[in-house]
């Protein structure tokens, strides 16, 4: 039980710090935003890792192995992706005239 | 490795996590703090490995590279117009993800006399319901997005009733789980539960609440990492998982907002009904005027400042680069050009942006609603390519009407106003739309492309 309301302690506390984080993005951002947190959200892929490589038993490994292939592309997706957006938004050198 | 110094590196890494979601806030800071989250995530996986209960390699270097080829494939091929789809599925598998490895760390909690620990199996029932509810709403959401399936409303008799047996199963199913002394089994009945629930939740959803949804799942992906951190009591899961969900909870009440509606008509698919007496035709009927490229030409010849107005039929019709080319060229020529852009344009929260940003329109020139809607009244042509619902001027001047109160873009307040629709069909709220008859208004019928195209055409050639 204790474990619990330690656990339960850090997921309180990161949630109003993640309001606070987050209620300023600009709406230009919100998309890369969202791509980009759920990149971060692939942090089961730890989990996963665990699980994989066990072998404890079969069905734990393969579990875990669906999972591995889930989280990263999950994860490399995500922040590949969010990459590839804000290179878009990046200021640029002045055009000549 | 010590699990002490294991867990100190786990410290850092959310605080890599934190520091990177801060950088996102800001243009100017984004891409490193994409770069310090991705850094942090790489730090998690190396940290993980030196876990001594990893036993085993083989498996878990084949799945990784398994699924980084596709996650680099996808996020290197996908369209900046598909961006809601991959969102969507990406979301799906890291709620997919967090089922699976729930379920194995009951498998592994189920020889230890942990298991009749409650609290292990009470985070395991979460994580299961609401990762199996974000994976199925999140492949239904994708679905709709990819018009695989129709991207309406799909409504049928006794729905509610059906959902809320749904959760109800879902959580005596967990309830029971809790007592059982064997309780894996039990889970996977509950994961079932839940998916044909994520399934029937999303199913109900028109296209153009997909924003919400979008943000939703987005909310739903970060707390099911959460929930699973708590089966593993593994506190940077729990820290990352609350960041997400907080941050996709935050976006889900911006998109209502700017809809006008709550998050409960836009999860039972209710949408405003229309209202009763008024008939387009009788709003429309000889007062809509319907102008030449030449004419809009002429107009952007005359102007000193001109504010675009961006919405879905935009996007539809791929106009960016054309749009992107005619404000380029108005800003050649010394007029002042800008992009309001209103919070739910476009499929996903932030979408627009994302597209003109691809066509290489400079970030400074996209302005949100509160920027841009006092500079209406010193604008001289406001330019709409497709966006409805978001200019009614019905939502400040009619108390009745389902948009009554919704935040809408000022466009009637500029001295001209160009509209490039395909025809006049109502949006989403299926209300007429004042402004296309209003005497200030020129209507350009067709193609978003296209007429961007025709109106470049002609100021490049006069």
């Amino acid at each position: 039980m204790e474990t619990a309301v330690i656990g339960l302690t850090i997921f309180v506390l990161a949630l109003f710090a993640g309001f606070e984080i987050i209620t300023k993005v600009p709406p230009t951002l919100h998309t890369p935003l969202m791509s980009g947190a759920n990149a971060i959200s692939g942090i089961t892929l730890v989990g996963a890792l665990l699980a994989a490589g066990s072998e404890r038993d079969l069905l734990m490994s393969a579990l875990g192995f669906v999972a591995v292939v889930f989280a990263t592309i999950n994860v490399v997706g995500g922040f590949l992706v969010t990459h590839r957006m804000l290179a878009m938004f990046r200021p640029r050198p002045k055009r000549v005239p | 490795m010590n699990a002490a110094f294991i867990n100190l590196g786990y410290l850092g890494v959310s605080a890599l996590f934190v520091v990177g979601l801060k950088g996102l806030a800001h243009p100017r800071t984004a891409a490193r703090g994409n770069v310090l989250g991705s850094l942090g995530m790489f730090l998690a996986v190396v940290l993980t490995l030196l876990d001594r209960r990893i036993l085993g390699f083989q498996t878990i270097v084949v799945a990784l590279l398994i699924g980084s080829v596709i996650g680099a494939t996808l996020a290197l091929k996908i369209q900046m117009t598909a961006m809601p789809q991959m969102v969507a599925v990406l979301n799906g598998l890291g709620g997919g993800a967090s089922v699976l490895v729930a379920g194995a760390g009951l498998l592994e909690n189920q020889d230890a006399a942990i298991a009749t620990l409650s609290h292990f199996t009470a985070a395991a029932v979460a994580s299961g319901v609401i990762g199996a509810v974000t994976f199925w709403g999140s492949l239904v959401a994708f679905a709709k997005l990819q018009a695989l399936i129709t991207e309406s409303a799909v409504r049928f008799p006794g729905q509610y009733a059906i959902n809320a047996g749904l959760a109800i199963a879902a959580g005596g199913l967990g309830l029971w789980l809790l007592l059982t002394p064997e309780p894996h089994a039990a889970y996977w009945l509950v994961v079932a539960v839940s998916s044909l629930l994520g399934l029937l939740l999303v199913l109900p959803v028109g296209g153009a609440d997909m924003p919400v949804i979008i943000a939703l799942l987005n909310s739903c992906s970060g707390l099911a990492a959460a929930a699973t951190g708590f089966v593993l009591n593994n506190n940077v899961l729990i820290i990352a998982g609350s960041l997400v969900g907080a941050s996709g909870f935050i976006l889900t009440q911006i998109m209502c907002r700017a809809m006008n509606r709550s998050l409960l008509d836009v999860m039972v698919g209710f949408a405003p009904p229309a209202p009763k007496g008024r008939v387009d035709a009788d709003l429309y009927a000889g007062r809509v005027k319907t102008g030449s490229p030449e004419e809009v030409a002429w107009l952007f010849d005359a102007a000193r400042r001109v504010v675009i107005v961006p919405g879905y039929g935009m996007a539809v019709s791929q106009a960016q680069h054309s749009v992107a080319h005619l404000a380029e060229l108005l800003r050649g020529r010394g007029i002042e050009v800008e992009f309001a852009i209103h919070p739910v344009a476009g499929r996903m929260p932030g979408h627009m942006n994302v597209l003109l940003a691809e066509a290489n329109v400079p970030y400074e020139l996209l302005k949100d609603l509160d920027e841009s809607n006092p500079t209406f009244e010193q604008t001289d042509v406001a330019l709409v390519i497709g966006a409805n619902d978001v200019v009614n001027p019905l939502a400040r001047t009619d108390p009745t009407s389902p948009l009554a109160g919704m935040p809408i873009l000022d466009v009637d307040k500029a001295r001209t106003v160009v509209v490039i629709k395909r025809s006049l069909s109502p949006g989403f709220a299926g209300i007429p739309n004042p402004l296309f008859a209003a005497d200030k208004t020129i209507m350009l019928f067709g193609d978003g492309r296209a007429m961007v195209q025709a109106v470049l055409k002609v100021l490049r050639e006069g």
